[in-house]
């Protein structure tokens, strides 16, 4: 495995994460991390969608006219996503049940699109799939911290598992209903740039109107 | 009637309860003209083509659709996603043309932000809420009405917040992004405050 190979995959990760950088595919991704098992699922669903076209329009790149290019994305796409949903609801019925719309939705996921559209029509089937599979890990990395913050303060299990006694029960743990509302994912996952973004400064955006100090005050910029 | 439009403004709000567009959401609320001329054109789009939706889904892909073809066991549900996305880049071009041809003032204001729309998550999540909550042709039109009509109040909010936090001195590391993601959140905490509104 040579070194920009390696890159391809594990860049996505932290330094140009598709949430947190690049603001792909947030859309589908918040509503299901009140639960680690739901997030794992809607990851997993995720990768495999996005690698299988990432690879299939790398594979056809090279005879895919400018003009149509978007609608066959978005129906190899939308068909993969159908075989997607198809396999929960006939393997994990009940997990296709919470998911609710939310597999559906992984066609208008940025992410998909956006991987397809700047990476997989200009590279090689073997960088495009290790750029979807980067790709997929790094949106999963991001749901998966989510949840793990959400579903433990939450409602004080992991996976389901109750790890933490509820009050309710008879146990000390009096859990965070907030935790469980859909404000704050947008908290965490604000919270969470500002940590990406602290350990990996280049990340910061300018400021559109710096604050100027006293003495170049007059001068101006 | 009213209670889904009521619900479906504030407290199903597609933005901030089901984060649907976020990512549109996030990109066109720098400024307040538009975020105005995106949520006009979101209103319009989610009420045309939830109904339309609606009676593509019951006529021909819901199981027994095609009994009076002979096919009472055809249940082509599974093929709603790609005739949704079909039924909402056709609406999408079909208004571009009509607004050119009648009102080509207003197409030229909207003209940049339809195409964007049609690859917004809110509009397909809101025509697969309709099927999953089973809506009827009138309720699924004031759906379509109420759920635009939340998206749009919910961008207006957040670009005129957003506005004024341009000039505010956060933290390197939140600036930009981060911040907005935490405006968000306080902004469906408040719609989240409507949620206790009790209907007379």
């Amino acid at each position: 495995m040579s070194n920009p190979r390696l890159r391809t995959l594990t860049a996505p990760l932290i330094d140009e994460n598709p949430i947190t950088l690049q603001i792909l595919g947030i859309c589908s991704a918040l509503a299901v991390t009140t639960s680690l098992a739901t997030a794992l699922t809607m990851s997993l669903a995720l990768i495999a969608v996005l690698a299988g076209s990432s690879t299939a329009i790398s594979l056809i790149r090279h005879h895919l006219p400018a003009s149509i290019r978007l609608v066959v994305q978005i129906t190899i796409i939308a068909s993969l996503v159908i075989v997607a949903d198809q396999f929960l609801r006939a393997f994990a019925f009940e997990m296709s049940q919470r998911l609710s719309i939310f597999v559906g939705l992984i066609v208008t996921n940025c992410v998909v699109l956006g991987r397809a559209e700047s990476f997989a029509l200009r590279n090689p089937v073997g960088a495009s799939l290790l750029d979807a599979i980067g790709n997929g890990l790094g949106y999963s990395l991001i749901l998966m911290l989510v949840a793990l913050i959400r579903e433990p303060l939450g409602s004080g299990s992991l996976f389901g598992w109750q790890v933490l006694p509820l009050a309710s029960e008879g146990g000390w743990f009096q859990p965070l209903g907030f935790m469980l509302l859909a404000p704050s994912a947008f908290v965490l996952i604000g919270l969470l740039i500002w940590i990406i973004r602290s350990l990996r400064p280049e990340q910061v955006e300018a400021d559109d109107y710096p604050i100027l100090s006293s003495d170049s005050g007059e001068a101006g910029r | 009637m009213i209670e889904i439009f009521v619900h479906s403004v504030f407290q199903d709000n597609l933005a901030l309860t089901f984060f649907l567009g976020i990512c549109t959401f996030l990109a066109v609320s720098k400024r307040v003209d538009t975020a105005l001329g995106l949520g006009l054109a979101m209103i319009v789009v989610q009420t045309l083509t939830v109904p339309i939706n609606h009676l593509i889904f019951q006529g021909l892909l819901i199981e027994g659709a095609w009994a009076w073809a002979g096919l009472p066991e055809a249940d082509l549900s599974f093929l709603k996603l790609m005739s949704f996305i079909g039924v909402i880049a056709a609406v999408v071009q079909i208004l571009e043309m009509v607004l050119d041809r009648f009102v080509p003032a207003l197409a030229r204001s909207l003209g940049i932000y339809l195409p964007l729309i049609t690859v917004n998550c809110a509009i397909l999540g809101g025509s697969l809420f309709m099927v999953e909550r089973r809506y009827s042709l009138p309720e699924s039109l004031v759906w379509g009405l109420g759920s635009g009509t939340g998206w749009a109040l919910a961008i207006l909010t957040f670009a005129a917040i957003r506005e004024r936090l341009r000039y505010a001195d956060a933290p390197e590391g939140l600036r930009g992004l981060g911040l907005a993601f935490i405006t968000t959140g306080l902004i469906a905490m408040a719609f989240g405050g409507f949620a206790l509104v009790e209907l007379p």
